[in-house]
């Protein structure tokens, strides 16, 4: 005879159809409607930013750049449940929640632009640089949850990554010993159906990302993805509880990739245009808008307000960007070590002998 | 000296490590020692032995079988204010490690703008010689210190493996620290008062004018006793402990070759990209005119390590071969 040992469930959380109607109470900051602008004003930030960064890649004055056009509520509605002490631990599509923390456009343009300097946030400075491996930055966030620990502070680690990453094992070994050590770390999987070109029914035969959690004994749930109220409401649960003890929680935000992996990519080699077209009703500014309309919170002269407002402020920052001076040669050199060896200052040395050689005029 | 610093005890090599973690422990409430094992077994090599009773399971901690999950642990700890020790039983599990040591560790303060350094010290086994087969008894050191953004120590001596750690756990940037599995149980004597060792700096261990063995962990003392038969055959040997495999310390190499104008290198690892292969370019490009023969080798055979003590032996740089190098250059 056998006993069943053990029974799971994955709760699934929404609080906007995709039409922008409440399906029940909202939750209580919804009930001011600044908290909601707010986080409408982030959304539309980014996706002018990825507008805008996309554009100068396609014009040559950027590179490979990874927007986060659609899925935008899983980072800015993450973010927004953070307290400022908190610290952020991003994959390469959270522009979102990083805007949102007070990292800058132009930091973000020189980024992506290549340039190192754009990891120097002079906002959130303890926040993480942008992870371009993936999962990798998993342990990491574990980590800085239990730097906390140790110190006994009151703080939070928040960790985003992609459906792809779950398959990783550096995911699998963050999460482990997140559970173990009951880490203050929130880990929210940005489900967004494309690991590149594999869907994500080919990433793993399990039926929620969620349930991952259980396995490494902590709270797995899923929240719709493109609902920044519940995102927010949810992933705030999590950090609410990480920061009383409570340990980890994992959640998958369900939200849909609507444009290429990166502009490297071409999805309509893999993906049909067709199947994409639903989910632009789905996508979470419309939704948030058209429930804040439809409450009379938001006008049409408040949305073209707020789209020249935004569309002003991010061409500034890339105007920023463009005149920004490279960085010289020997930059290279700068940031190998805190102090250089001698051998790297011999290379450097030479590097600068050779330029000059090369270009006399410039010395 | 005080009183107190000329006081020497005798202790072994493993004991010079427990210290050297026990002082930082101490000195510093950042560190923490994390790793397989370390907390109630007291570490696989018994390094941290004492260590939990003393400090307690928060700043000893045991992890579960993780090596790139606790390494890319220390490195996010580090990155948010902690001195981290991590432990990894041998070189041979941090394979497992190397996307966390390789590509984030070694390259975060690059990827951040400087926003970010990465203060994390990564403790590991490495080498042949204890009978534990192809897939434990591997010398990788030399892939690591092929690694810019990275700090690659082979502490040889006791005072080493007591002062090297000091320097390393204030080091802003990562630093590795390879002890060689057969220099555990080696034994001298130790002042009270040894303190912190550089990390930049090679060392002679014995002076000699008409050959350089170069050597670093667990081949110095092989390379010491070739020189000692060596001296019995009127051949004066110098002896260069490189200590720190990155950054290497050409100063110290180049000055002995230099002197003597015959080098050899003996190096557990594989020849084939080795670093003796680096240690001997450097000598061809900075000290060649002063060669009076050709750089020579010593390294490990090819082969994976074998099992059976006579033939993991024969993979082995062994004193016979290193004596054999010498007298070959030295014609």
């Amino acid at each position: 005879m056998s006993d069943v040992v053990a029974r799971f469930e994955v709760e699934f959380s929404r609080c906007l159809d995709r039409d922008g109607n409440a399906v029940g109470p909202l939750p209580a900051f919804a009930a001011n409607p600044e908290n909601l602008i707010a986080l409408y004003r982030g959304l539309t930030r980014t996706r002018v930013f990825d507008a805008k960064a996309i554009a100068l890649q396609r014009t040559g004055r950027l590179g490979t750049y990874a927007s986060s056009i659609g899925q935008e509520a899983v980072s800015v509605g993450t973010a927004s449940a953070m307290r400022s002490e908190d610290v952020f631990v991003p994959s390469f599509r959270e522009h979102g929640g990083q805007l949102l923390r007070g990292v800058t456009p132009l930091e973000l343009f020189l980024y992506w632009g290549g340039d190192e300097r754009g990891s120097l946030f002079a906002g959130p400075k303890e926040d993480f640089p942008i992870s371009v491996p993936v999962a990798s930055h998993a342990p990491h966030a574990a980590g800085v949850a239990l730097a906390f620990k140790l110190r006994h502070e009151p703080r939070v680690a928040v960790c985003i990554f992609g459906d792809g990453a779950t398959s990783k094992g550096d995911v699998a070994e963050a999460l482990n010993m997140a559970g173990v050590w009951r880490l203050p770390v929130v880990f929210v999987v940005s489900n967004n159906q494309w690991a590149i070109s594999l869907p994500r029914a080919q990433q793993t035969a399990a039926e929620t990302l969620a349930q991952k959690a259980i396995a490494y004994g902590f709270r797995g749930e899923q929240v719709d993805g493109n609902d920044v109220i519940a995102v927010r409401a949810v992933v705030g649960a999590a950090i609410e509880r990480a920061r009383q003890g409570g340990g980890p929680t994992l959640i998958e935000a369900l939200t849909y990739r609507l444009g290429d992996h990166t502009t490297a990519d071409d999805a309509s080699r893999y993906r049909e245009d067709a199947a994409v077209t639903p989910y632009w009703q789905e996508e979470p500014l419309l939704r948030l808008r058209r429930y804040l309309s439809e409450t009379g919170q938001w006008s049409k002269t408040d949305e073209e307000r707020l789209q020249r407002e935004m569309t002003a402020e991010i061409a500034a920052a890339a105007d920023a960007y463009l005149k920004t001076p490279p960085q010289p040669p020997e930059a290279i050199f700068a940031y190998t070590y805190a102090a250089l060896p001698a051998e790297l200052a011999r290379q450097r040395d030479g590097l600068l002998a050779v330029s000059r050689v090369a270009a006399p005029e410039a010395s | 000296m005080s009183a107190a610093a000329e006081m020497v005890a005798e202790v072994t090599y493993r004991d010079a490590c427990r210290m050297a973690l026990r002082d930082a422990l101490v000195r510093d409430t950042r560190v923490f020692l994390m790793g397989e094992d370390v907390g109630h077994y007291g570490g696989c090599y018994a390094v941290s032995k004492g260590l939990l009773e003393e400090f307690g399971p928060e700043r000893i901690r045991d992890t579960p079988l993780s090596e790139s999950g606790f390494t890319g642990i220390g490195i996010g700890a580090a990155m948010n204010g902690m001195r981290p020790i991590v432990e990894i039983m041998t070189v041979n599990f941090a394979l497992l490690a190397l996307d966390q040591i390789v590509n984030n560790a070694a390259t975060i303060r690059h990827m951040s703008g400087g926003q970010f350094g990465v203060p994390l010290v990564i403790r590991m086994a490495t080498g042949a010689g204890r009978q534990l087969a192809a897939q434990h008894s591997h010398s990788l050191e030399g892939w690591f210190a092929h690694v810019p953004g990275l700090k690659v120590l082979a502490p040889a001596t006791i005072e080493d493996a007591r002062g090297m750690l000091w320097t390393a756990i204030e080091d802003p940037d990562p630093v590795l620290i390879f002890e060689h599995v057969m220099l555990y149980n080696s034994g001298g004597p130790l002042a009270a008062g040894a303190g912190a060792v550089p990390i930049d700096k090679a060392a002679i261990r014995r002076a000699g004018q008409n050959v350089s063995l170069i050597t670093y962990g667990g081949s110095l003392p092989k390379a010491l006793k070739a020189a000692e038969e060596l001296a019995g055959q009127g051949i004066e040997a110098e002896v260069v402990d490189l200590r720190t495999l990155r950054p290497l310390d050409d100063e110290t190499i180049c000055a002995s070759v230099a002197k003597t104008r015959r080098a050899v290198i003996v190096d557990e690892g594989w020849c084939s990209g080795s670093l003796a292969a680096e240690i001997s370019a450097r000598i061809m490009e900075k000290v060649f005119w002063s060669l009076d023969a050709p750089v020579a080798r010593v390294c490990s055979a090819e082969v994976p390590i074998p099992y059976p003590e006579h033939l993991e032996q024969a993979a082995l740089p062994q004193v016979p071969a290193i004596v054999a190098a010498a007298k070959g250059v030295v014609g």
